[in-house]
């Protein structure tokens, strides 16, 4: 036992010295745990900010420039002004996602109570604002026609008022949940490519032979890969949880750091012995990257982390119970927003686990037959 | 052709450092035309850095060097005369492609030099008779044993018929009959081309003793340059091997002797090895055929046969890395089992090709192989690295990396791990190939100490017949079965030859004779000189031909394996089923609570509307707001509503009343969708109560709002996502193709190929490039079939405008992918790198996710900045908005212009010489 922690610890120290040798790698890792995620946090936002809306004005009447006014930033850009012809060029062109149609003498019609129409334009493709951005717009324009009717400055008077308050994002943020996202993301990559890679490479250089007759079990040399790789994006990610998440794009973080950190290094676990056990079924490097690319955009695309989970079809969502990102990603929202503690978040914990277990036990049955199967 | 000179080569004050090491210096030499000239000396005194210098695969630091009557540091000369030059680099085939047969690598060399189809078939039979490969054209390079390769080596090198023929150790760790076909095929080469001159750099010595010139080398410098006889006389040595040492400085010959080996004492016990029937299969090719011996403990018990006769093989079934297909194995007297850890404490092994970790220092080698075998107690470990570093000469290298280190010393590294931890046994599979004379004696003087001083059992192979001639008993094996066994002496006599190198040849060529007879054609059958078929091809900038035998190889390369190919075919496939039905932004069904504090008909009314709408789905109602707070930290709602008392009581006085919602906010997209939902219903409510009060025809709002969705009327998110799905997936697929394409060259020593051939870097970068086009073109119609078919979105607009899209992005990614794998070290930076860098900007700014008119900032140059934004703009104006060629036509120069850059990058990027 003290000999195999012994092993254990000395092959994860020489994993440490071999990643340190590869110049390029680290500054990636560096890259990924700090720009990367500022720029994602920041620049791909998916709630209604900078929206790109034009408004063809053809009535120019008070009401028109009310709506107009109304459309503020940082929710839209300025609107831009188009003549009635420019419409289709420029939503093809894809140049503004809304376009506002306010039709000629709209204010007088609607002061004889003829009930006009305003037009919205939506440039369907644009999945994640279009649906939101025309609720918006519509909601907008509503209050001002109501507010513009009653006689009134500011909001409407209605016979009952609504107040939507957003718990754990006041202001729904989506920069918070961007750049705690793309952490997740990054260090689902990382834990598959790193300790992966690291294997097939042993093989392709035939170290791992070497490895195999000296007295050391495989299971031995896959932990070293585990705890030293782990460790490594353990410490990238708490840092750049501290100083770029909290530090830089001023995220506060409403539950427990530590208990955070330790669901992260189940999920390391988790994912670090998919990543040998995705190894141990390809045989070169270009094999292996072609699957654990694909394997990992299913991981992070589907976890809940880009669209929401409820809104994927039945069948996939019962599937994506079994992949661990899922219940990573569940477990950081909740620690991380909703300041759960470890009474709520035990399960996806344990079912975390319980897949490092799964995947580890099927690489460790690989891990011999894999360097047979080479000989061949 | 070659010069009035008389001069193939010459070196003029050349000095090379790597780093701070020294490797050549100051070396000023003549090499003269049509000779053969050997270079000899210990390992790491620069012979590779010189031939690697006049071969102008190394780029000249100092000096001068004069190749073929030009300067090789001016790059049109070195361009004219590449054609010129073959280069063998040192190692077991390192510049042949593993997965290629035989055949399709020699084919390769003659594509590269543009040669005709006819031509490439004559020389190509030519080259696999004359060196013996001819019954295997099939068989995959990395399938062929050490000598086997090298002989591949050597038909690759030959195919252009060179001016000169430059050999970095050809011969180390090739059996002596293949050795001794391998020589006699350069006979015959130089007797049709008398001009041809030959550098071989050689660590045995009886091979250097028939070269016609000899360079002695020694810590960079020459020590002595002259014939075989001339430097024996010099020194007054009757050997070669006894010459070279006496040229060696005093300080390194010191010590050495030629090792006396005392008999042996017979030790009771067991046996240490036996092996019985021992027998390995793989398919229907048996490489180990029922051998059996039985090994004493303390006996040197040599291993020799030919190349790929089953000696390595054996070798792993003893140390359980192979499993035995039949027949037992036994260590120490227990059945060798893969997990019984305490034999292989006892047990020391060494590979034959290096397995130590190249990216670690020596010492940190050494160290971590002492901490693994726990050596006791660990105070020990300095003294015992110390000796073991003494021993092996490794002190002048301990702080390098061993991936930097000449083969010679790399085995001795090698060597001091197999012993570091005092095995009772040693299993070594070649341990001195590529290790000099006096090395190699140093080395054998421990072997016989451990033997006869401590009763260690050695378990050698070796292509050395005097190291052969020093074990206690020899067992000779060729084509998977043992010919013969017993002391060398007993089986030299019993043949009736004069040494053991001729009673060796004499068994294998009498085992060998009914399965291959054309092995050594008479060179009278030999075809028509070469010259008949005219002067050698110009040097051109740009060859399509070279291009062509790139992507021709690449191709071979895709289809040799047919795992990587079906991932490449079906993982696009695959992944865009799953994303189309699964990323989705139609939010429905969200769990909500509602805490009715009124519970009169007009509160019950204003939660009427939540209940019908498919966007909710009701959870039982709390009791008090506490527990709905619980509800929504605890994840289980989405959506919490609060009618406030006396609700309908205040509606009915006109004193409006307020509905409290709170939004799980963890997930802002989901929350401002549902907001969306909470107020559109708000709203229809408060449309009801006003047609409730003022009639059917009264309005909450004096004038209709009407939103079109346009290019997808349903709104239906798959319209949007394919198109965008097919842009995510034919940047990532592609890239990463492509990303190991470049870096994979380097890692296992092929790009030596473009350093030492006519290959132009656009001619290689383009033929690598253009195999993952067609492949990834074809994923993208696999992507479109899927989407017509499968998702049934039309293509609207136009379909030549799509497919053009679809191409120029392609090879604006594939592009990319090879950029990346020019400048990183290695793949698994490559893969790392491609996913990273490709991810991000996909993803996130190419207008999938938001529109690329809403980006601002680093966003929107990192968007602008990359390729997937001008063919999502393709992707969604084809399929959803009805566009064709014209609208879309500054997306297309974009791709152009990237594929176009990224290829300049690349190109600025790859090296064309080592440093």
């Amino acid at each position: 036992m003290g000999k195999s922690l012994a092993n254990i610890y000395r092959l994860g120290v020489k994993e440490l010295l071999s990643l340190r040798a590869d110049l390029v790698m680290v500054l990636l890792i560096a890259y990924v745990f700090t720009v990367a995620i500022y720029s994602v946090a920041t620049g791909a936002s998916t709630e209604v900010a900078n929206a790109a809306v034009a408004l063809v004005d053809e009535d120019h009447s008070p009401l028109s420039r009310r709506i107009q006014d109304a459309l503020l930033e940082p929710y839209f850009q300025p609107p831009a002004r188009l003549a009635v012809g420019e419409i289709d060029a420029a939503m093809d062109a894809g140049r503004h996602t809304f376009v506002i149609d306010i039709p000629p003498n709209f204010q007088a019609d609607l002061r004889a109570g003829r009930q006009p129409a305003i037009q919205i334009n939506v440039d369907a493709t644009a999945m994640s604002q279009a649906g939101m951005g025309a609720s918006y717009l519509q909601n907008i324009i509503a209050q001002e026609i109501l507010a513009f009717a009653q006689g009134r400055e500011g909001d409407p008077q209605l016979p009952v008022n609504l107040v939507v308050r957003a718990q754990f994002n006041p202001n729904l943020k989506s920069s918070w949940f961007l750049a705690v996202t793309q952490l997740i993301n990054n260090i689902t990559l990382l834990a598959i490519i790193l300790t992966g890679a690291a294997l097939i490479r042993e093989r392709e250089h035939g170290t791992i032979e070497h490895l195999l007759v000296m007295p050391l079990r495989p299971a031995e040399i896959m932990l070293a890969k585990i705890w030293a790789n782990g460790l490594v994006i353990v410490v990238a990610a708490v840092l750049s949880l501290y100083t770029v998440v909290q530090g830089w794009l001023q995220v506060p973080i409403a539950g427990s750091i530590p208990l955070f950190v330790a669901g992260t290094v189940i999920y390391l676990f988790s994912t670090t012995a998919l990543g040998i056990f995705l190894a141990t079924l390809t045989r070169s490097m270009p094999q292996f990257g072609l699957l654990a690319i694909p394997v990992f955009m299913v991981m992070n695309l589907l976890s809940g982390g880009t669209t929401p989970l409820d809104s994927m079809p039945e069948l996939l969502q019962a599937l994506m119970q079994f992949s661990p990102s899922t219940h990573f990603v569940s477990f950081a929202q909740a620690i991380l927003y909703r300041g759960a503690g470890f009474a709520v978040v035990w399960p996806n914990f344990a079912a975390v686990a319980a897949s490092g277990v799964v995947f580890f036990i099927i690489a460790l049955l690989r891990f011999r037959r894999m360097v047979t199967l080479l000989q061949s | 052709m070659t010069g009035q000179s008389g001069v193939v080569a010459r070196l003029a004050g050349v000095t090379h450092r790597y780093g701070a090491t020294v490797a050549v210096d100051a070396v000023t030499l003549d090499l003269p035309v049509g000779r053969m000239v050997g270079f000899i000396g210990p390992d790491g005194v620069g012979k590779s850095s010189v031939l690697a210098l006049i071969a102008g695969v190394r780029r000249i630091q100092t000096g001068a060097v004069t190749v073929l009557d030009g300067d090789m540091a001016d790059h049109r000369h070195r361009a004219a005369v590449c054609p010129r030059i073959a280069y063998m680099p040192q190692g077991l085939g390192k510049n042949l492609y593993p997965t290629l047969s035989v055949f399709e690598n020699v084919d390769f060399f003659g594509r590269l030099f543009g040669q005709s189809r006819h031509e490439r078939a004559w020389r190509i039979e030519e080259l696999l008779d004359a060196t013996g490969l001819a019954p295997f054209p099939d068989r995959p390079a990395g399938k062929l044993s050490g000598g086997m390769k090298q002989k591949l080596g050597l038909c690759c090198s030959l195919i252009h018929d060179p001016d000169l023929l430059i050999l970095d150790e050809p011969t180390t760790g090739v059996d002596p009959l293949s050795r001794r076909q391998f020589w006699e095929l350069i006979e015959l080469i130089r007797g049709r081309r008398p001009g041809m001159s030959v550098l071989v750099a050689t660590a045995y010595m009886e091979e250097a003793e028939r070269f016609d010139g000899l360079v002695a080398m020694d810590a960079g410098r020459v020590l002595a340059v002259g014939s075989p006889a001339e430097l024996k006389s010099n020194t007054g040595t009757t050997s070669l091997e006894q010459a070279f040492i006496a040229l060696l400085p005093a300080a390194k010959r010191q010590g050495h002797r030629a090792p006396v080996i005392p008999p042996r004492q017979h030790r009771e016990g067991p046996p240490a090895i036996e092996a019985e029937d021992l027998t390995r299969r793989f398919g229907d090719f048996t490489a180990v055929d029922r051998v059996s011996f039985r090994i004493e403990q303390g006996e040197i018990f040599g291993f020799l046969g030919s190349n790929g006769c089953g000696k390595t093989t054996t070798m792993k079934m003893l140390t359980g890395l192979l499993p035995a297909s039949a027949g037992e194995a036994r260590l120490f007297g227990r059945t060798v089992d893969a997990s019984d850890l305490a034999t292989r404490q006892r047990v020391g092994y060494m590979s034959q090709a290096f397995s130590l970790y190249g990216e670690l220092t020596v010492r940190q080698n050494l160290w971590l192989h002492a901490q693994l075998f726990h050596l006791l107690p660990p105070t020990t470990i300095p003294a015992r690295l110390n000796e073991l570093v003494e021993r092996f000469g490794l002190n002048e290298v301990m702080d390098q990396l061993a991936d930097d280190l000449p083969l010679g010393i790399r085995q001795r590294l090698s060597l001091a791990v197999a012993v570091i931890h005092d095995p009772e046994m040693l299993i070594l599979d070649e341990p001195t190939s590529g290790v000099d004379p006096v090395a190699r004696d140093g080395f054998w003087e421990l072997l016989i100490d451990l033997s006869r001083n401590q009763g260690v059992t050695i378990f050698i192979s070796t292509h050395f017949m005097n190291e052969a001639a020093r074990c206690d008993r020899i067992s000779l094996m060729h084509a998977g079965r043992v010919l013969a066994q017993g002391a060398p002496i007993d089986l030299v006599r019993e043949r009736g030859g004069a040494t053991l190198e001729e009673t060796f040849i004499a068994y294998l060529e009498e085992a060998a004779v009914p399965a291959s007879a054309s092995t050594s054609p008479a060179p009278a059958s030999a075809p028509p000189a070469p010259v008949a078929h005219g002067p050698q091809p110009n040097h051109r900038a740009f060859d399509q031909r070279r291009l062509w035998a790139y992507a021709h190889r690449e191709a071979m390369e895709i289809r040799r394996d047919p795992i990587r190919l079906a991932f490449a075919l079906l993982g696009p496939i695959l992944l865009m089923i799953v994303f189309g039905y699964g990323i989705s932004f139609d939010v429905e069904k969200l769990p909500y609570a509602a805490l009715d504090r009124d519970q009169t008909p007009e509160s019950r009314t204003y939660l009427e509307n939540f209940q019908g709408s498919r966007y909710f789905e009701e959870r039982p109602p709390p009791r008090d707001a506490a527990e709905l707070e619980q509800r929504l930290r605890g994840g289980e709602l989405r959506v919490a509503i609060a009618v406030p008392p006396a609700f309908g009581k205040d509606l009915k006085r006109g004193n409006p009343p307020e509905v409290g919602v709170w939004l799980d906010g963890a997930m802002p997209f989901r929350a401002e969708t549902s907001r969306g939902y909470v107020e559109g219903i708000h709203l229809d409510y408060l449309a009801e109560l006003a047609q409730r009060v003022g009639g059917r025809d009264a309005k909450l709002i004096p004038a209709d709002l009407e939103t079109r969705f346009r290019y997808n009327q349903d709104f239906r998110s798959a319209f949007a996502m394919v198109p965008g799905v097919i842009m995510l997936l034919l940047v990532l697929i592609p890239a990463m193709l492509t990303a190991v394409g470049v870096v994979r060259e380097k890692e296992l020593g092929s790009i030596t190929n473009l350093y030492a051939t006519p290959v132009t870097r656009l001619e290689f970068l383009l033929g690598k490039q253009l195999p993952y086009i067609v492949v990834a073109f074809v994923n993208f119609l696999g992507l479109l079939a899927l989407a017509l078919l499968l998702f049934r979105v039309p293509v609207k607009g136009s379909f030549p405008a799509l497919a053009a899209g679809a191409l120029l992005y392609v090879m604006a990614t594939t592009g990319f992918g090879l950029l990346v794998s020019t400048f990183v070290r290695t793949q698994v930076a490559a893969l790392f790198a491609t996913a990273v860098i490709v991810t991000i900007p996909a993803v996130n700014f190419s207008g999938l996710l938001k529109p690329v008119a809403s980006l601002a900032g680093s966003a929107r140059a990192m968007g602008y900045g990359f390729p997937s934004v001008y063919f999502q703009q393709i992707s969604v104006g084809t399929f959803a908005k009805a566009l064709g060629f014209a609208d879309l036509a500054g997306n297309y120069l974009a791709l152009a212009a990237f594929f176009v850059a990224f290829l300049g990058l690349s190109l600025a990027l790859l090296q064309t010489q080592e440093r």
